[in-house]
């Protein structure tokens, strides 16, 4: 007989009340083994992979990747006694068990009828609905959804010392991120109706309330009401989707607001002859030192902004508006934008001026990989100094790149082509490319940022420059 | 990690480099001498159990099985190699971190988590395993150590020359701890009372995320000096010479010689808790580095190296190790939650009106409520 355990949420660190479900590494129908890598969650604090807490196969994924889930919502089920014999799931998880109210109505696994107790290892300590009810978290102060129940009190038998205030005295119950979020969306609480365990008003009633309460489009077009995003939802009688604004997304749109509201943008342009680049380039791919790591234009154009960052230090600074005063750093944190399946993050370099090339290229190549597989720490996110953004593998030429907050320049890096130029006197075909560099005209004057532009233009024409500044 | 400095890992103790070769240091050979074949390859199974728990434990608690975990990885060698230089007279304190010597103290191991997972302060006796409770609060312990130790003292139980009979305390804490007053409070206690007491500091170099070159301008042991107590550096990652340079200390302080601060220089290979994420504050650099220098590596490699460790014991410690898990994730996930009235037993040794009081307003409380029977 198939016997299910559900997986909550666990707190990954102390106290944390959420966490984003960032990746599974398994999928419905796999068979899975104690401890083997389950997924990776993103907390507050850090990236952590969670394991898998039993043998068995799983049944469901509760969580979607990106989602958002509380602390101790049901995020996966097992069975945890695939060989028996009929299965036969008759309980199945409500769909709104994983949103923010799961913990107060925790997910019965579901025996079959005669399941014998025995092939049930005992569910862990926080599926039991009446330990929730006095808060399953057992260090920290992470209690959530169900310190909002109440136990039932005998009639009559109410001690006058220290009672607990009967739940009926509060006019609307709601946990704070359930009202941050009505805030959020101008719902009034005393107008929505509870659906949560003793009248609790849940993130979906509000959520509910919002979409009710929106006026439709008066448009009439006969279209598709499946959102056009996975994340989105129908709106206006088909006519869009509307994907909340979260996570990466929200804090790019706040990022680039910032940056581009605060400091004065100046894009200055630089058309290179590249050709000594790519040379090298293939030069170092050749070389058995370099054989175990990736050499890209992007390295050598990185080791060219380092060289004229030593070369031109205040470019590398940072406008303190609070403290009037301008913070020249003594350290280059190397940021690369990246497109990743969370969306555009901008991981730097540690201390990138102390690394020797090959150095530069091994964090590169793991910067880069991590990014693609989703898996950038959020230490790399912060403090960066200095960025690149690497438009060419788009095929495109150049762009004004706004700054990364609190940096004071970012290059653009544009496609290398073949063109005819004018070598030596002669017209030959070349590799060529575009350089753009944006910078904060608060700090950085024109001349400071075009001496930087034009040092990385010439380490990018004759690499050989580097030796003489390096 | 500095190549060289008042941190660095040259000028230590060391009877086995990070390669396993053996070196000899005349001055602390002959407290390893009894240290035969046997005895090493039980200190290997004993830190490769030491581990396989620590990781299960930190498996449960990301399966929200413990509320918190602190984890010993990387300071096996510190932890049960001093162990085995103590006997059944010596008192040990640990801080929170000790599982290794918790082992060695006959501490069944999955018990240790019951504080893990917020069901009891403490979860052995003291006075049973001669290992008193985890304490949490940073060398808040040093004192009561330093005071146990004075008592030894006062009791005749020290010097006496009668080795069953004579005991020392060690008191266990790491780099962060002896920036705390209480910690340089309990050194000028016991080093003017002359206390049999043997501090073992476990510098990991991080006191969560401070590095221990932001904590002292020289070497943590060098501290002793100040106070007058005599001191000594060690390899913390060599089980050889932390059994040595313990078993100088003890036998000094069991005579009568008073204490003794042992700076074993280890590193703590994972994070400060499972709340914490050093990838925000060290270097993968850093962590390769000590990676090579892992203890029980180490230890491996000598006893290969000696034809007295083969692939039939890997394999039997192996299976070992993974029993224990299963056992650890058992035994953790059958727990009961106490009776909530736990809390008021072992306030005072003997009874208490005011506890006493508070303990029957609870229970009429618990009884309130309908559903009664899930707490008491």
């Amino acid at each position: 007989m198939p016997t299910f355990e559900t997986f909550h949420m666990p707190d990954a660190g102390e106290g944390l009340t959420e966490a984003d479900v960032v990746t599974w590494r398994v999928a419905v129908g796999d068979r899975v083994e104690v401890n083997q890598p389950l997924l990776e969650i993103e907390t507050a604090k850090s990236l952590v992979e969670l394991p898998c807490p039993v043998d068995g196969v799983v049944s469901e994924l509760l969580a979607a990747e990106g989602e958002t889930v509380d602390v101790g919502a049901p995020i996966a089920r097992f069975d945890v006694d695939p060989d028996g014999v009929a299965p036969v799931d008759d309980a199945p998880v409500a769909q709104d068990a994983v949103v923010a109210e799961a913990v107060a109505e925790p997910v019965v696994a579901a025996p079959a009828p005669a399941a014998p107790a025995a092939a049930a290892p005992p569910a862990p300590a926080a599926s039991s609905p009446a330990q929730e009810g006095s808060g399953a978290v057992l260090v920290g102060y992470g209690v959530k959804a169900g310190s909002a129940q109440r136990r039932p009190r005998r009639d009559g038998a109410l001690d006058p010392i220290g009672g607990v205030e009967d739940a009926s005295e509060y006019p609307v119950l709601a946990k704070p991120p359930v009202r941050k979020l009505a805030r959020e969306l101008g719902v009034d609480l005393t107008t929505v109706t509870p659906s949560g365990p003793g009248g609790l008003v849940t993130r979906e009633d509000v959520e509910q309330a919002s979409q009710a309460r929106s006026a439709r489009s008066l448009a009439t077009y006969a279209a598709d009401d499946q959102p056009w995003l996975e994340s989105g939802y129908s709106k206006d009688g088909g006519r869009s989707t509307r994907v909340p604004v979260r996570s990466v997304r929200k804090r790019t749109a706040e990022a680039m607001v910032k940056s581009a509201f605060t400091a004065p943008h100046v894009t200055v342009f630089h058309t290179a002859d590249v050709t000594e680049t790519m040379n090298l380039v293939a030069r170092l791919k050749a070389d058995r030192e370099f054989a175990d790591v990736r050499v890209t234009p992007l390295l050598i154009v990185a080791k060219a902004l380092l060289l004229a960052v030593r070369r031109h230090p205040e470019i590398n600074a940072s406008w303190d508006d609070e403290a009037q005063e301008i913070v020249y750093k003594h350290f280059v944190n190397l940021g690369i934008a990246a497109s990743t399946p969370r969306g555009l993050l901008v991981p730097n370099i540690k201390d990138a001026h102390r690394l020797p090339l090959k150095e530069l290229a091994v964090e590169l190549g793991e910067l880069t990989r991590l990014a693609r597989d989703n898996r950038t720490p959020p230490a790399a996110l912060g403090g960066g100094t200095i960025s690149i953004t690497n438009v060419g593998p788009l095929g495109i030429d150049t762009g004004t790149p706004i700054l990364n907050p609190g940096e004071s320049a970012i290059l653009a890096f544009g496609a290398i082509r073949e063109q005819p130029w004018v070598h030596e006197g002669e017209i030959k075909i070349r590799w060529v490319t575009q350089l753009a560099l944006s910078f904060d005209h608060r700090l950085v004057d024109g001349e400071l940022g075009a001496r930087v532009l034009a040092d990385v233009g010439r380490v990018m024409s004759d690499p050989a420059q580097g030796l003489v500044w390096g | 990690m500095e190549a060289h400095g008042p941190h660095s890992d040259d000028d230590l103790v060391r009877l086995l480099t990070h390669t396993g070769e053996r070196v000899s240091r005349p001055d602390f050979d002959r407290y390893a001498e009894d240290l035969d074949a046997a005895t090493l390859r039980a200190m290997w199974h004993d830190m490769s159990l030491t581990r396989a728990f620590d990781l299960e434990a930190t498996s449960l608690q990301r399966q929200g099985e413990l509320g918190l975990w602190v984890q010993s990885l990387g300071q096996e060698a510190a932890q049960i190699g001093s162990g085995y230089a103590m006997n059944g007279t010596d008192f040990v304190f640990p801080s929170y971190r000790e599982h290794g010597v918790a082992y060695t103290r006959g501490v069944d191991l999955p018990e240790i988590l019951r504080i893990f997972r917020g069901l009891q302060h403490g979860a052995w006796d003291p006075e049973a395993h001669r290992f008193h409770l985890y304490t949490l609060v940073i060398g808040a312990h040093s004192l009561h150590a330093t005071g146990y130790a004075m008592a030894m003292d006062r009791d005749g139980l020290v010097g006496t020359g009668d080795p069953e009979h004579d005991g020392a305390v060690v008191c266990y804490f790491g780099d962060g701890a002896t920036s705390q007053g209480d910690v340089n409070e309990a050194m000028v206690f016991a080093a003017v009372n002359n206390a049999p007491i043997v501090f073992f500091v476990q510098n990991n170099q991080f006191a969560i995320s401070e590095p221990v070159t932001r904590q002292s301008r020289v070497p943590l042991a060098q501290r002793g000096a100040g106070f007058g107590i005599p001191f000594v550096r060690v390899d913390g990652n060599d089980v050889l010479a932390c059994y040595a340079v313990t078993r100088w200390a003890l036998e000094r302080a069991r005579s009568g010689g008073g204490p003794v601060l042992i700076e074993a220089f280890t590193y703590r290979m994972g994070a400060h808790t499972t709340s914490d994420d050093p990838t925000r504050y060290r270097s993968r650099a850093d962590e390769d580095f000590w990676a090579e220098r892992d203890p029980i590596a180490r230890l491996d490699a000598y006893l290969t190296s000696l034809g007295e460790l083969g692939d039939d014991a890997r394999e039997a410690v192996a299976v070992e190790a993974k029993e224990l898990g299963r056992r650890t994730r058992e035994t953790v996930r059958s727990w009961e939650r106490p009776a909530m009235t736990r809390m008021f037993e072992h306030v005072y040794a003997e009874p208490h009106a005011t506890v006493e009081a508070e303990r029957a307003w609870f229970e009429r409380y618990e009884r309130s409520f309908a559903d009664q029977g899930v707490h008491a």
